[in-house]
């Protein structure tokens, strides 16, 4: 397994804000890599650092096998870059942008097969400038995917996607993830961390504060369960025998029973400290 | 720490197909820059609309002849005018990229692999698009309404088409340079358009510039718009007009000389200088 991206002891601050503050990151090429984390957490600064964008203060980054902070032309033929903010308001076409972007890159992909794959096939021949925010959002995909990157960066890539429009960005992420991309990506919505990462980090204050799988994040598999039933609640390690134990009680059905466990929401506003 | 291979993808990338060419992607640059011009059509409208409305104010303002030749006040400001015509890009590039700067465009392209040279050249090929487009409407202008003769020798056209040439280049990479200095797109317009009308009035565009002071004109010897003005000047007033110039000559050589040192200049200024992000992003 190659590693695509590898972080050690990176920090980075604006004057008196210590934005990252120590963070060691190992990314496998071909994993799909969630970063989690409140707002100002330090997402943007650490994943524009990786991109090339800003320079750091300290620690050693490698981005395919290259220092970020000299970029060259081939380098940046292979990573993909969805800016978290991107303002303009082209002229163009959705088709003449996606066009002329493919015309950048050596290995590009088809553009109206990317036009359909972000969903707007009916919008190819609009132009930027008309379409609504979260069109808008797609165009920026759009133009990440364009040059068949090996890595591609998606900085809160569906803030005002609809529902059907994220589900279908989720398929566009699996799909490149099957064909091998390495995807890493900031996000706000733990279902799209659940359905999307192999593995997650989650940033508060510029530090990493826990990384795994959603699904064991933080202790989450193996945490107490709680079962609640109407008249109480207990938290155990063996909910099982709580049920049987309460079935006999009742005497059959026991009325308003739930069995939870904590919810990647749950462990994620714990870790987080709120 | 064990060392992380990268082989697998540089023996990729040895097999990949090739960077597109900067030549390529400059010219699509340029088709993407004029499509984009074409389209914002009332930025494109005022923008011609501009030197004609100067000419035709100043040309029936000043309609006299000047004395000891055989020309009209008009016929200078129809070269004066052309000259500015020529350096309209400095102004438009250095607020468009700054705005362009601050709204994350310039952001997102420096993500791609295209080369800053591909993206100087598809503004510096626009700007000669619209700037020739300026000055064939003041030609045509100038022809009709105010006694323009159009020169009939092919030596002033080839003279006409270098000063054109090299001051829109100079002009265009001038204006790439200095968008750079404003601290933020809001503020890029003051910051510009300032030194661009403080230059058309020490450049001999608006006022000749036998009358101007001899330190006014040294400064305005440095920059490119003198010399614009000045072979222009060579193209359309031709010997009668000679005798105006501080030193009764239109000095073509140094024309050259400057404008070219000027595309250089720019062009290092350029390469050594040019920001994609605006300042305050990290
Ligand atoms: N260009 C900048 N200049 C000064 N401070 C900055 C700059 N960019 C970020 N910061 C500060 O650094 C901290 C981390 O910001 P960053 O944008 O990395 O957060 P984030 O995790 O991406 O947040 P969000 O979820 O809101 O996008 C914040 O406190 C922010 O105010
Ligand atoms: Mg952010």
């Amino acid at each position: 397994m190659t590693t695509a991206v590898k972080v050690r002891g990176l920090t980075k601050r604006y004057g008196d804000v210590q934005a990252v503050g120590g963070i060691d990151l190992d990314i496998d090429a071909g994993e799909v890599f969630a970063i989690l984390g409140p707002n100002g957490a330090g997402k943007s600064t650490t994943v524009e650092i990786l991109e090339g964008y800003r320079r750091r203060d300290a620690g050693e980054v490698s981005v395919l096998g290259t220092d970020p902070g000299r970029p060259t032309r081939e380098w940046r033929s292979r990573v993909g870059i969805v800016l978290q903010s991107t303002g303009d308001a082209g002229e163009m076409t959705v088709r003449e942008t996606v066009r002329h972007f493919a015309g950048y890159y050596p290995r590009a992909q088809d553009p109206d097969e990317v036009i359909e794959r972000v969903g707007l096939a009916e919008k190819a021949g609009r132009r930027v400038g008309e379409l609504s925010g979260g069109q808008r959002r797609r165009v920026d995909v759009a133009l990440g995917v364009i040059g068949s990157p090996e890595l591609l960066f998606l900085d809160e890539p569906t803030t005002g996607f609809d529902p059907e429009a994220r589900r279908r960005f989720w398929e566009l992420i699996q799909g490149l993830a099957h064909e091998g991309t390495t995807i890493v990506l900031t996000t706000h919505y733990l279902d799209e961390v659940e359905a999307l990462a192999d593995r997650v980090a989650v940033i508060a204050r510029g530090r990493i504060v826990a990384e795994g799988e959603p699904s064991t994040l933080g202790g989450r598999a193996t945490a107490q369960a709680t079962v609640r039933w109407a008249g109480g609640s207990v938290e155990t390690g063996t909910p099982t025998r709580t049920v049987m134990e309460l079935t006999r009680r009742f005497d059959g059905e026991i009325p308003e029973l739930t069995v939870t466990r904590p919810s990647l929401e749950d462990v994620y506003l714990g870790l987080i400290g709120s | 720490m064990t060392q992380t291979t990268t082989a697998p993808s540089v023996s990729a990338v040895a097999a990949s197909p090739a960077m597109p060419s900067t030549l390529r992607l400059g010219l699509s640059q340029a088709a993407a820059e004029n499509r984009t011009f074409f389209r914002r059509r009332d930025a494109m409208i005022f923008t011609f609309s501009f030197p004609i409305i100067l000419l035709v104010i100043f040309g029936s303002i000043f309609s006299s002849t000047v004395e000891g030749t055989g020309l009209t006040v008009s016929q200078l400001y129809v070269a004066g005018l052309i000259g500015s015509a020529t350096m309209t890009g400095f102004q438009n590039l250095g607020i468009g990229i700054a705005l362009n700067r601050d709204d994350g465009t310039l952001k997102r392209l420096a993500g791609t692999p295209l080369p800053p040279a591909a993206y100087f050249m598809g503004k510096a090929l626009n700007t000669l698009l619209v700037s020739f487009v300026q000055v064939v409407i003041l030609l045509v202008i100038g022809v009709a309404l105010f006694d323009l003769d159009l020169p009939s020798a092919a030596s002033d056209w080839l003279t006409f088409t270098w000063v054109f040439v090299l001051g829109v280049l100079g002009s265009s990479l001038l204006g790439i340079a200095v968008s750079s200095l404003p601290r933020s797109g809001s503020s890029a317009s003051a910051v510009i358009a300032m030194p661009f009308v403080v230059l058309q009035f020490i450049s001999g565009v608006f006022i000749p510039a036998r009358e101007l002071p001899e330190w006014l004109s040294q400064i305005a010897a440095i920059f490119p718009l003198k010399w614009m003005c000045q072979g222009f000047r060579a193209v359309f007033l031709g010997e009668d007009g000679a005798t105006l110039e501080p030193t009764n000559s239109y000095e073509l050589g140094r024309v050259a000389l400057i404008l070219g040192a000027w595309v250089i200049g720019g062009l290092v200024l350029c390469l050594t200088t040019f920001r994609w992000k605006s300042r305050n992003d990290g």
